[in-house]
């Protein structure tokens, strides 16, 4: 008896994948469902190792699943769930075709549902589990929460998102758990942290009304997400707001509703004022405050790990009591509720004109406001006690992790550019200035702002100085490096004395040979790894060349703008073009009607 | 129907063409009005004209139904016949063709109802059953087959019946003025005669056209007979009693509904409520008790989380630094990549905003949360191990050259004197003297330690090979010139080894019993050099029948071999000083042989060709080895003097180092020359090795080989040496390195030799 003969593709990688297809037929499903079992029980594709072998030797890419997890999905009761549903979309259609409204409304009543409180717990069997995933649900709910209610999404699913995402927000600025903020163009990003996890929402500008007719965007697909995200949310929610002792769903002090009222305005009414964001949330017990101080341990090697990370603790705490004690005043073409997020997330006051919406707290008449945050060029009434600063300062301000200068942000004023704090330089990377500064800060340097402003009081004084010295050192192009020391000491003087280097370039060039043998003896299995990597390098050393000299040309040119404006009185050379162009303009256009005339 | 109806209105449209009306359907309205009154025969529109004319759309189906019809109703044809026969004159016209007249084309005047020829009143006379005009025999065709022909067809005794003549429009026209009947004239493909319809025809056509019934008789508003009234009859039907369960309320439904209104009495039966199940399903408590803690529950199979969507970059800020923004250059490149956007570096263009305010919606906020979507459920995952390493940690480490020296580094000296390329050099067995041949069809004999020229050979031809004898008791140079191998007595250093030389030379040995071998004598043959010749130092003079390439010497200084690349299954010889004797080791030519070597220690061969090296076993005369290059064009080779080890240089850029105690395969293959490589060379006494190529450097390397047979060669290159200019393409072409010295010899196309120390 000889051992049986092994057929190929019975053992090993083969049998661990299935294909779509075949997952299909085998849970009798057609595709829709499957697509939806699979958004709600998080069962995705998997990349083999190798692909022939899982394929069985068929060479088109299929998309493989894992048997077992398809195995898994068979014993899923959700799919008797969407049978269920078949059968009562089946049975609808007949009485509705019959005309048979008393079954029908039977039929209606006893509609099946489905409840996926346990896919919650078995995608995430733990809490950190579930934070790790919130940045696409929250980024989706928030989303579908601003959607319009036409007949693409259902309506109770865009209330309940919008539910959702606000208790959400409650209880970041009830844990004051934002870090950071960032204006894109897509829309506004939040960088919050919750059991030291880091979650970045996405939320869209919100301006006017944006259909949901895209015929590229299929609204069904992302409704099974957001199926699942809101029931992940709200029990991440439950947990978030019991894990600071407080009450969900979420109380306003002092108005009590009753649950089960049928008044739908004072239930609609009560909602405005959550979504206002404005109040703080009832708590179960009332919280004593108690701040965990890091012990200090010597130790030899972290002794700077410590200090950094002691360093960065302050830096957030200063950043969770950022506004304490500002009174903001929030005009109406400021977007309201990132605005009132981001000032009480860092515990200060925010108010607005009572007829935008509810919940303002004080009139714009207050006297003890201190900013009015405004997003127009221009203001009639100024009160003299407060600033008027464009939104751009707040959210600047929590990147810092400290109230800056408002000079810069007043109203009109050309706004300094706003910076990613999501960026991570790797070695090499061009860093712009503004976030030089900033990591210059992080690093526990001190403010070099105040330092700016003395050097911008000092330029104007030194500006006829500087026009000297360039025309100097146009005549000494080759001697700008040593400028400096030029200014100090003109004329004679003894030198001091500097180091005879070695021969480093011989020496270098020998290094550079020897590198370039030890770059021919690279294995072979290695080459093309290390080509890639270097040409890599080098784009990003060119892309980095090339952003630095883009931004020295235009400071360049600001520079000589300035110069230019500041001789010539700035003001009416700003004011003289701009009507000429406007009349040049205009006569233009009547020349033109005339010659249709 | 429907065919019929179209048919007869395409008639209609001939007619209407003669009438010079613009309503076909008003004329005919008003003209069949007209004749309505007319209408007798009621049974001929049972298979009227029309339908004979259907017959032409190949309607088999409608040709059948309408011969049963014809068949079944012949009796009543007759019927009528007789009964009408006073009333209507052409009744019996109306049998043949029951409702059509054929009208003759010729005559004008015989418009109205006519019997046309003398066959229709025969078949008429004795037979009435067959309405078909029998005339024509072809049978149910379609009868354009017969637009070609004079003829329509052909008659019962088969002749061909001829097409009466149509004349031309002109004349059709007038005629269809003048004849009152032209708009019912109609043509007939059958007998191509023209068939003026009948009254019962018009009418049958316009109820067909009106959607009503064909039957001009039929009246469909014939009194209404009331048979089954709804007035109650005075005596029943049937004299049953009627039951009781019809006048008595049923007990068992009452006991139901006096179940039901006790339940609801009790408050046990209550109206349906309507369920809000959105509250239930939207119930959350506290799913998870510790944060980090899970518990046991059934996963899918090794979840992989999926990657976190990319964080922003300034150049997505609102109000981006301005080194983000766009150039014109750079906006033109994005909108260049229209068609396919993932080649763009970002999806939107990086633009400076004013404020806050001005900051659109972004109109890819749905696409993207879409897709993102789609990666979610769509994308294999796999786990990818990421690289940490930076690129240099790919890099070997090699050691310091400085710990390998000594090896040569920079130019000592150049030799100057030739004055063509300078193709090969060689130098003596102590290392005193060294000889290069050029193109300049010269030798030169120069000391090394005062770069002294001290001899000057003039050969006629171009040197392609010199080797220096490496016996030291002989003084012997063997000089591959064009067909000639000389030896050639250099005439320096030690006066004894000279003359000895001279002595053994002086004369041929006698060869009383040898004959030279027919393969041998045909190739080859030793000369004596004359006098002026030997006195300018030739001693003797191998003529070959083709160019010689190449020459080596044996370690022991007696035997030498030449090559000629061109001689076939000649091409390598081997020659025994000594004897005078020449052999041609090889029956069989194995490709284009470049160059030959001699093992140093035992006795083998090796044999480049352009892709292999051979080594053989010149005692056992049997292949051993062969070398796989893997190379286009074998340059050179050079042998380790150890033995073991092989280095061949190709014209390809590729320095193979081969093991042979470790595989036929290289143990290393560099490729550190810009260009072909020329030349290679071992060091005798340090662990080096030399490269000359085309790109005018010499490589010098470190390669030491180890006695332990466990450990491989280490080679590092160690040093690049330039210094020769480029002449025709032409760099190095040969590096030599001195026996006792680390110095290295190179010689160039530029007609110098330089020496690296």
């Amino acid at each position: 008896m000889g051992a049986r003969m092994k057929k190929k593709y019975e053992a090993g990688e083969a049998t661990k994948y299935i294909t779509r297809a075949q997952a299909l037929k085998k849970l009798q499903l057609n595709l829709k469902d499957f697509r939806r079992l699979c958004i709600l029980k998080g069962v995705y594709p998997r990349e083999p190792n190798n692909r022939k072998k899982a394929q069985k030797g068929k060479l088109d890419k299929k998309t493989l699943y894992y048997v077992k997890d398809i195995r898994f999905l068979s014993h899923e009761p959700l799919i008797w769930k969407f049978r269920d549903f078949k059968i009562f979309m089946r049975k609808m259609k007949t009485a509705m075709e019959k005309g048979d409204k008393d079954t029908v409304a039977r039929l209606k009543d006893n509609k099946p549902s489905m409840k996926l409180d346990h896919l919650v717990k078995e995608r995430y069997p733990s809490f950190l589990d579930a934070l790790n995933d919130l940045d696409d649900c929250l980024t989706l709910c928030f989303f579908y929460s601003t959607l319009p209610r036409d007949t693409k999404v259902p309506a109770n699913l865009i209330s309940l998102c919008r539910r959702l995402t606000v208790e959400f927000l409650h209880y970041v600025i009830a844990a004051k758990a934002l870090r950071k903020v960032f204006i894109s163009v897509k829309g506004i990003y939040y960088q919050v942290e919750i059991k030291g996890q880091p979650v970045t929402i996405l939320i869209n500008h919100q301006r006017g009304f944006q259909p949901t007719t895209a015929s590229d965007v299929d609204y069904r697909i992302m409704t099974n997400f957001v199926d699942f995200y809101t029931s992940m949310l709200g029990f991440i929610n439950f947990r978030l707001y019991h894990s600071i002792n407080l009450q969900y769903p979420p109380k306003l002090p002092g108005i009590t509703i009753n649950e089960n009222a049928t008044d739908l305005e004072a239930v609609e009414e009560y909602n405005e004022l959550v979504a206002a964001l404005n109040t703080s949330l009832v708590a179960n017990v009332p919280e004593a405050e108690e701040e965990l101080q890091i012990d200090e341990f010597p130790s030899a090697d972290g002794g700077e790990k410590l200090e950094e990370a002691k360093r960065e603790a302050e830096a957030i705490e200063r950043l969770k009591t950022l506004f304490k004690g500002l009174k903001f005043f929030i005009s109406r073409e400021v977007p309201r509720e990132s605005v009132v997020f981001v000032i009480r997330a860092c515990e200060g006051e925010a108010s607005w004109e009572s007829s935008i919406f509810a919940g303002s707290t004080y009139d714009e008449t207050d006297e003890s406001i201190t900013h009015q945050i405004i997003d127009r060029p221009s203001v009639d009434k100024q009160y003299l006690s407060r600033y008027y600063i464009q939104p751009q300062w707040l959210f600047d301000c929590i990147n810092f992790r400290r109230l800056l200068p408002v000079e810069d942000y007043f109203v009109g004023a050309n706004l300094p550019p706003h910076i990613s704090p999501f960026v991570t330089e790797r070695l090499g990377d061009y860093i712009p200035p503004e976030r030089q500064v900033l990591l210059a800060l992080e690093r526990g340097e001190t403010l070099p702002a105040e330092e700016e402003e003395e050097e911008e009081e000092s330029e104007e004084d030194s500006s006829e100085e500087e026009e000297e010295e360039d025309e100097e050192s146009k005549a000494k192009k080759n001697e700008t490096t040593k400028s400096q020391v030029v200014k100090e000491k003109k004329g004679m003087k003894v030198m001091r004395g500097r180091v005879e280097m070695p021969d480093t370039k011989g020496m270098d060039e020998e290094e550079k040979e020897h590198y370039k043998f030890r770059e021919l003896m690279i294995r072979n299995k290695d080459k093309r790894l290390y080509r890639s990597m270097m040409k890599n390098r080098k784009n990003r050393e060119r892309e980095a060349k090339r952003l630095e000299n883009k931004r020295k040309f235009h400071e360049k040119e600001e520079k000589a703008l300035k110069k230019s404006t500041s001789t010539g009185k700035e003001l009416t050379a700003k004011w003289s073009v701009q009507p000429l162009s406007s009349t040049t303009s205009d006569t233009q256009i009547i020349k033109k009607i005339k010659k249709d005339v | 129907m429907a065919t019929a109806s179209k048919s007869a209105k395409r008639r209609f449209e001939i007619v209407e063409n003669n009438e010079n009306s613009a309503e076909v359907d008003d004329i005919i309205e008003a003209q069949v009005s007209d004749n309505a009154d007319d209408s007798t025969d009621e049974e001929s529109s049972e298979y009227s004209g029309l339908e004979d004319e259907e017959d032409d759309s190949d309607d088999e189906d409608d040709n059948s139904d309408w011969e049963e019809g014809s068949d079944e109703d012949e009796e009543d044809e007759t019927h009528n016949m007789s009964t009408n026969e006073d009333s209507e004159d052409d009744t019996g016209e109306n049998k043949v063709r029951p409702t059509a007249v054929p009208m003759i084309q010729d005559g004008p005047s015989t418009s109205t109802a006519q019997l046309p020829t003398s066959p229709v009143e025969d078949e008429y006379a004795y037979d009435s059953s067959d309405e078909e005009d029998l005339r024509n025999t072809v049978g149910n065709i379609p009868m354009n087959w017969y637009d070609e022909y004079p003829h329509i067809g052909y008659d019962l005794e088969g002749k061909p019946i001829l097409k009466p003549k149509r004349g031309d429009e002109i004349d059709n026209f007038l005629r269809k003025m003048e004849n009152p009947e032209s708009w019912r004239t109609v043509y007939d493909p059958q007998t191509g005669q023209d068939v003026i319809l009948s009254n019962e025809d018009v009418d049958l056509i316009k109820n067909v056209m009106g959607s009503r019934i064909p039957d001009g008789s039929y009246n469909p508003y014939e009194p209404w007979v009331d048979w089954f009234t709804n007035e109650v009859m005075e005596t029943p039907v049937t004299g049953r009693p009627e039951h009781k369960r019809s006048f008595v309320p049923s007990r068992v439904e009452a006991i139901k509904v006096g179940r039901m209104v006790h339940a609801i009495k009790m408050g046990w039966m209550k109206p349906r409520e309507a369920k809000d199940d959105s509250v239930e399903r939207h119930k959350y408590y506290l799913l998870w008790n510790a944060d980090d803690k899970s518990e046991d529950v059934r996963r899918i199979e090794n979840p992989i989380p999926a990657p976190k969507p990319r964080l922003p970059g300034h150049a997505e800020s609102y109000n981006p630094p301005p080194e983000y923004t766009f150039s014109d250059k750079e906006i033109n490149q994005w909108n260049r990549l229209a068609d396919t956007p993932y080649q763009r570096k970002f999806p939107f263009i990086p633009k400076r905003f004013s404020s806050l305010r001005a900051v659109p919606a972004y109109d890819r906020f749905a696409r993207e949360r879409f897709v993102r979507c789609l990666d979610l459920y769509l994308c294999p995952r796999a786990k990818k191990m990421r690289l940490t390493i930076q690129p240099e940690d790919l890099v070997p480490q090699l050691p310091k050259p400085r710990d390998l020296q000594p090896f040569p580094t920079v130019c000592s000296m150049i030799f100057k004197g030739h004055k063509g390329l300078v193709r090969t050099i060689s130098h003596d067995p102590s290392g005193q003297f060294f000889i290069s041949g050029s193109d300049d069809q010269t030798l030169k004999v120069w000391e090394i330690a005062t770069g002294r020229c001290f001899k000057t050979f003039e050969v006629k031809g171009t040197v392609r090979c010199v080797s220096w004898c490496p016996n030291s008791a002989i003084a012997l140079i063997a000089a591959a010139v064009d067909n000639n191998v000389y030896l050639i007595n250099p005439g320096v250093g030690d006066r004894l080894v000279q003359a000895k030389t001279d002595e053994i030379l002086k004369e041929m040995p006698t060869q009383t019993d040898y004959l030279i071998p027919q393969r041998v004598r045909a190739v080859l043959t030793w000369n004596e050099p004359d006098k002026v010749q030997w006195a300018s130092g030739f001693r003797v003079i191998l003529t070959h029948l083709k160019a010689v390439k190449h020459v080596a010497w044996h370690s022991k200084g007696d035997y030498f071999s030449s090559v000629m690349p061109e001689g076939d299954n000649r091409s390598v010889l081997i020659h025994q000083l000594s004897r005078r004797r020449s052999q041609l080791p090889f029956s069989k030519s194995k490709g284009l042989v470049q160059c030959t070597l001699f093992h140093p220690l035992r006795p083998y061969l090796f044999v480049a060709t352009q892709r292999h090296v051979r080594v053989y076993n010149l005692l056992k005369q049997e292949l051993t080895k062969k070398l796989m290059t893997g190379a286009k064009w074998i340059s050179s080779i050079a042998v380790h003097p150890g033995g073991d080890n092989v280095l061949v240089g190709t014209h390809d850029r590729r320095l193979c180092w081969f093991d042979l105690d470790l595989s036929t395969k290289p143990y290393q293959a560099l490729r550190h020359h810009g260009q072909g490589i020329r030349a290679v060379a071992f060091h005798k006494r340090y662990p080096l090795f030399a490269s000359g190529s085309d790109d005018c450097s010499a490589i010098v390397s470190h390669g030491m080989v180890y006695n332990d047979l466990l450990k491989n060669p280490t080679i590092v290159p160690l040093k690049k040496l330039r210094g020769h200019d480029k002449f025709d393409d032409f760099g190095v072409f040969d590096v030599l390195f001195h026996p006792t010295q680390p110095w290295l010899f190179t010689s160039g196309a530029d007609a110098t030799i330089r020496l690296y120390t």
